[in-house]
């Protein structure tokens, strides 16, 4: 299990994280939401140690993630697959070279890294553009690639940063049911960030809400969708004052 | 200012990730070759530009400059002199410091802003290894490769200008280059070239690995890359020629 112990992180005067504390339970699907700038990319950077926290931490199965050896750091990262939000994909390489980057560093035998390339480009039905490269394929397609890259190491944790935003609602909708499906069938715990309320209710089994760099408000779907805190129902409902 | 104590452990920290990047040879090793092609021979034909321009107009300027004064033969010893010691390396190594520098800060200052050196991290690559080791050690190897060829193409055309535009012959003129030739010149020339590849390598990689806010920040690193380069090239210029002379 992922825990947020009271994260503190500020930017030069700017204050970003204020307390952040949060459970994210094993087996589950935890979604984040918040405004665009408040933070939640940077809460996803910390869990694997690409960012350091000013005080407080975070803890991935019992372990400090801050105060892993280089060695400690690298293992943690085998288990947690990281979806960025613009894919952040190698764009030298194609689609399937970039699924095979991480593989390529574990000592795995050349047919299993090969097949295991395969089963992840299949998951998210890339397997026909398996030789493009990033700037030939869609937004769409490129935020898939990315999701096998991650899924092709076998994580216990997935993290995705924002994976509906800038999809048309229709592929946000496939979106969602990727990423159900990836939790079902591969049994991953995971950790959502997301300021698509639609996707959030689709695909969330709690929901938390970060303003001002704490969490304002925890709870199932129903729970937040029932809420009298002004500022959650504002959030919700999408309106502007 | 910061302290002396603080100064010693950042140089510490950073040696220390320097070994451990540098340690990691099955990360950079197969990207070698590669970053050899693209900034030392893709380099070439620029730096090939320069040269003949310089050793047409060396060997003009010295002519000027001995005619009536001293025997003909010491254009070739000029032409050679100043190549070799100081025309050929700091020429290149500005040229270079353009092409390669931008070209390192740009493409690593986009990887930075698009995530791509965020996703290395997370599927377990170090940067220092994947990206920087192999474009520093590119550079510091090619940069002398480039600069000798430079030099062998503008003594050849401070010669040929020599013999066709001036009134001398080739006798004359390899008797001026032989002259006050020592083969430190050459070797000098080489180091200082290899030390320009390396600083304008790896300042081009930390500008690129500091850049952030999008597009702008990449043509801002970009820019700093390059000048911060052409700064240290004559820095370091000026401080062999006071250990090495
Ligand atoms: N490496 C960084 N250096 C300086 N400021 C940063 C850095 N990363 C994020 N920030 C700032 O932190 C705030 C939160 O950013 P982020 O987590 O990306 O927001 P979002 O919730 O949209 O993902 C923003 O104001 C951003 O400018
Ligand atoms: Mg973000």
């Amino acid at each position: 299990m992922i825990r947020f112990d009271n994260l503190h992180k500020r930017f030069g005067a700017k204050v970003v994280l204020d307390g952040f504390s949060l459970d994210v339970p094993d087996g589950a699907t935890t979604v984040l939401i918040g405004a665009s700038g408040s933070g939640k990319s940077v809460i996803l950077k910390h869990i694997v140690g690409l960012l350091q926290p000013d005080a407080g931490g975070v803890d991935v199965d019992g372990r400090r993630v801050d105060a892993l050896d280089t060695e400690e750091l690298v293992a943690l990262r085998r288990q947690i697959g990281y979806v960025f939000q613009s894919a952040a994909l190698f764009d030298s390489m194609t689609l399937a070279e970039n699924v095979r980057m991480g593989l390529a560093r574990q000592q795995l035998p050349e047919s299993e890294v090969a097949s295991r390339t395969a089963d992840a480009l299949a998951h998210v039905g890339l397997s026909d553009a398996a030789g493009r490269y990033p700037a030939e394929v869609s937004g769409g397609m490129r935020k898939r690639a990315g999701i096998a890259r991650a899924i092709a190491l076998r994580p216990r944790y997935i993290l995705w940063d924002e994976p509906t935003s800038g999809l048309d609602p229709v592929t946000s909708a496939t979106m969602d049911r990727l990423m159900r499906r990836t939790a079902a069938e591969l049994g991953t715990t995971s950790l959502v960030v997301t300021h698509d309320m639609r996707s959030a209710f689709a695909v969330g089994d709690r929901i938390a809400m970060l303003h001002e760099g704490r969490v304002r408000a925890v709870g199932t779907g129903e729970a937040m969708r029932a809420t009298s805190d002004p500022v959650v129902r504002q959030f919700i409902e999408g309106r502007p004052e | 200012m910061k302290s002396a104590r603080e100064i010693v452990s950042f140089i510490g920290g950073a040696a220390l990730r320097a070994w451990r990047s540098l340690r990691d040879v099955g990360t950079w090793s197969p990207l070698l070759v590669g970053q050899m092609r693209r900034l030392g021979v893709d380099s070439i034909p620029i730096a090939l530009f320069i040269a003949v321009f310089t050793g047409i107009v060396l060997a003009l300027l010295s002519s000027y400059i001995f005619t009536g004064t001293v025997p003909n033969y010491f254009v070739g010893a000029l032409v050679g002199k100043t190549i070799m010691l100081e025309l050929g390396p700091v020429l290149t190594g500005m040229a270079l410091a353009g092409r390669v520098g931008a070209n390192i800060a740009a493409e690593i200052g986009t990887m930075k802003v698009t995530e791509q050196v965020d996703a290395l991290e997370t599927l377990a690559y170090d940067p220092g290894s994947y990206l920087v080791v192999p474009r520093v050690l590119a550079a510091t190897v090619m940069f002398p490769v480039v600069t000798a060829l430079a030099i062998g193409v503008g003594v050849l055309t401070g010669w040929f200008t020599a013999i066709n535009l001036l009134d001398l012959t080739t006798l004359e003129f390899v008797k001026g280059l032989r002259m006050f030739y020592q083969f430190k010149d050459l070797w000098f020339g080489l180091i200082k070239a290899a030390s320009f590849g390396l600083v304008v390598a790896l300042t081009g990689c930390l500008r690129g690995l500091a850049t952030q806010n999008g597009a702008e920040g990449v043509g801002r690193e970009t820019t700093r890359a390059v000048v911060i380069g052409c700064e240290a090239i004559l820095a370091l210029d000026a401080f062999w020629a006071l250990v090495l002379l």
